[in-house]
């Protein structure tokens, strides 16, 4: 599995849900909704900054606080293609793997990608380049990757169901 | 080979041969518990899934509480929908006006037992450690899958060890405790861990007061916060259940991530700063700090220990001209227990505002957001920036006794200045 794209960095350590989607929108159940939300407490003008091909790139513990899981749904539904940060909060972590959506670890790589860098990450050989430096990565688990590879938990759970 | 209390309880939770930290596991859930918030976002993930009917009625239960009374009318139609969902799977609902806020509800009505694993829609689901019980926040995917299966997959978690040694100062409550903790290890010493809190300080603590410890463990990163079930357990459970448990702790030589003692003697009444709950200061380091609102109540705080304490601050004093003062008891039984009590006579009396129980302003929801420029003591479990209102705002947490006298004050101070500064007549 192979996932290409532009960064994007979100400054700071610690972003939590809220600063990420305010509590005050809460009410919203339609991702294509919680779009519209999405970093308004942090910096509603990253919004504009969003490609087609951005991978977020984050500090440490990004993602930290309330379970909310329309932080991850309106990245999702912004077509973001995976985050790489130094490290992040545990709920929102699984959130991004249950949706299929990527959160790679790497201290690393995190520390040097900047605005515009290109990355290419392989997950099968566990390698990460960033504007052709190369890191290496924790390796997923091999029932997370299962996951993220049926698309997310909803599609591993309606194989599930199948069977 | 020795084990820690969670590693024991998710190892009668699942099929896995091996539970240790870092394996993943499935772990079956005791009970699945959502709220307008997190619910609804579930149902339809579940309906993806391609699951009609929820694992098992009798483990599934639903509370109102996030935009209750109805905000607007999306709320409405969330709450509706929720209702609507929960008659028609048949599970246990809490609606407005019946239950109150999710966390101190599913305790005091026998929900929680020590030993059980319950996976909530809400970060805050950590609270059922206070009862020995390994409850978790998940979000609204892993929330259908458990409701869908009655499971979910969990990176077995380490432990930090907490001692607190000796006796409290006075003033000092379970949220200082917490408070202490999240300033020693950092928001994300506990990431992939649980904390666990023994220690006679630990043992002193009332189920309220460890509710308000156990809270706040997802503050420090942790996926729950866990008292092993005592004499204090046994006689809060009494009459309220009848799930079977037995009490369990870790073993003596079980291996811990780390181990962290807090001598109790040097924990004053502390406040957590804007905008992190760990940046944590002693209250008089924040004394003289304006403040405009007082919120006491959420998830952490709401209790009837907790009112009492404001209560006793109240009594015969004013609310400061300047400032408003909410105060939110948690559920239906303690906001009728501080009728009989007399607290919400005292509250109105002091000029506070008694707000039914809701999760409302804690989350910037509802029922007293906070405008740009505005700063607010509150009992609550977090301030990061914007979190009750604008962005512009802030938050100091603090327990309810410095949040009272703050609202008398008009500013930060010792709860012990107010108190000893005599009533007005």
């Amino acid at each position: 599995m192979i996932v290409e794209g532009t960064a994007l960095v979100i400054e700071g350590d610690h972003v939590d849900t809220d600063v990420l989607y305010p509590g005050r929108y809460l009410n919203v159940v339609d991702p294509e909704e919680m779009k519209r939300h999405l970093f308004e407490g942090l910096d509603p003008g990253l919004r504009a900054r969003l490609r087609e091909d951005t991978i977020l790139v984050v500090g440490e513990n990004f993602g930290a606080g309330s379970s909310r899981e329309h932080v991850p749904l309106a990245m999702k539904a912004w077509g973001i293609r995976c985050l790489v940060g130094k490290s992040f909060a545990r709920i929102f972590y699984r959130n991004c793997i249950n949706l299929g959506l990527l959160a790679i670890p790497c201290r690393e790589a995190a520390g040097v990608a900047r605005d515009g860098s290109r990355l290419h990450i392989d997950m099968g050989t566990g390698r990460l380049v960033v504007d052709g430096r190369r890191f290496t990565m924790q390796r997923l688990p091999g029932f997370l990757l299962e996951i993220v590879q049926a698309g997310g938990l909803e599609a591993w759970a309606r194989r599930r169901l199948a069977d | 080979m020795p084990q820690t209390l969670v590693e024991k309880i998710l190892g009668a939770h699942t099929d896995a041969a091996e539970v240790s930290p870092g394996k993943i596991i499935m772990v079956r859930c005791d009970v699945v518990m959502a709220n307008d918030v997190s619910g609804p976002v579930a149902f339809r993930a579940m309906e993806r899934m391609g699951a009609r009917r929820v694992f098992d009625r009798q483990k599934v239960v639903m509370v109102a509480d996030h935009f209750t009374p109805a905000k607007d009318a999306a709320s409405a139609a969330l709450l509706r929908s929720l209702e609507n969902w929960c008659v028609a799977q048949g599970v246990t609902f809490y609606g407005q006006g019946r239950g109150g806020i999710e966390h101190t509800l599913l305790c005091e009505e026998g929900w929680v037992v020590p030993g059980a694993v319950i996976a909530g829609g809400d970060s805050h689901t950590c609270t059922y450690g206070a009862l020995g019980a390994f409850g978790t926040g998940l979000g609204s995917t892993d929330l259908a899958f458990c409701l869908a299966f009655g499971e979910f997959w969990e990176a077995v978690p380490g432990t930090i060890q907490v001692t607190f040694e000796g006796s409290r100062r006075p003033f000092v409550t379970g949220k200082d405790l917490i408070l202490a903790v999240i300033a020693h290890i950092g928001v994300a010493g506990g990431v992939n861990h649980v904390l666990e809190f023994v220690g006679s300080g630990a043992e002193s603590l009332t189920v309220d007061e460890r509710l308000a410890v156990a809270n706040m463990a997802v503050e420090a990163g942790a996926e729950t916060g866990l008292f092993p079930a005592d004499g204090i357990t046994a006689a809060y459970l009494r009459g309220r259940t009848a799930r079977p448990w037995r009490a369990e702790r870790s073993d003596p030589d079980a291996e811990f991530v780390r181990r962290i003692r807090i001598p109790l003697d040097r924990v004053p009444p502390l406040v957590a700063a804007p905008h992190s709950p760990g940046n944590v200061v002693p209250v008089e380091e924040a004394r003289g700090t304006r403040v405009d609102q007082v919120y006491i109540g959420n998830c952490a705080n709401g209790t009837l220990t907790d009112l009492r304490q404001a209560a006793e601050v109240f009594r015969g004093r004013h609310v400061h001209p300047r400032v408003r003062a909410i105060v939110v008891p948690a559920t239906r039984a303690i906001y009728r227990e501080a009728v009989r009590e007399g607290l919400i006579d005292v509250f109105l009396g002091a000029g506070a505002i008694v707000a039914p129980p809701t999760c409302g302003a804690c989350f910037g929801g509802h029922m007293g957001v906070l405008a740009a420029g505005e700063r607010a003591v509150t009992t609550t479990n977090r301030n990061f920036r914007g979190r009750m209102g604008s962005r512009e705002s802030e938050v100091y947490l603090a327990n309810a006794w410095v949040a009272a006298a703050a609202a008398v004050a008009g500013e930060i101070v010792h709860p012990g200045e107010v108190l000893s500064s005599g009533v007005a007549g």
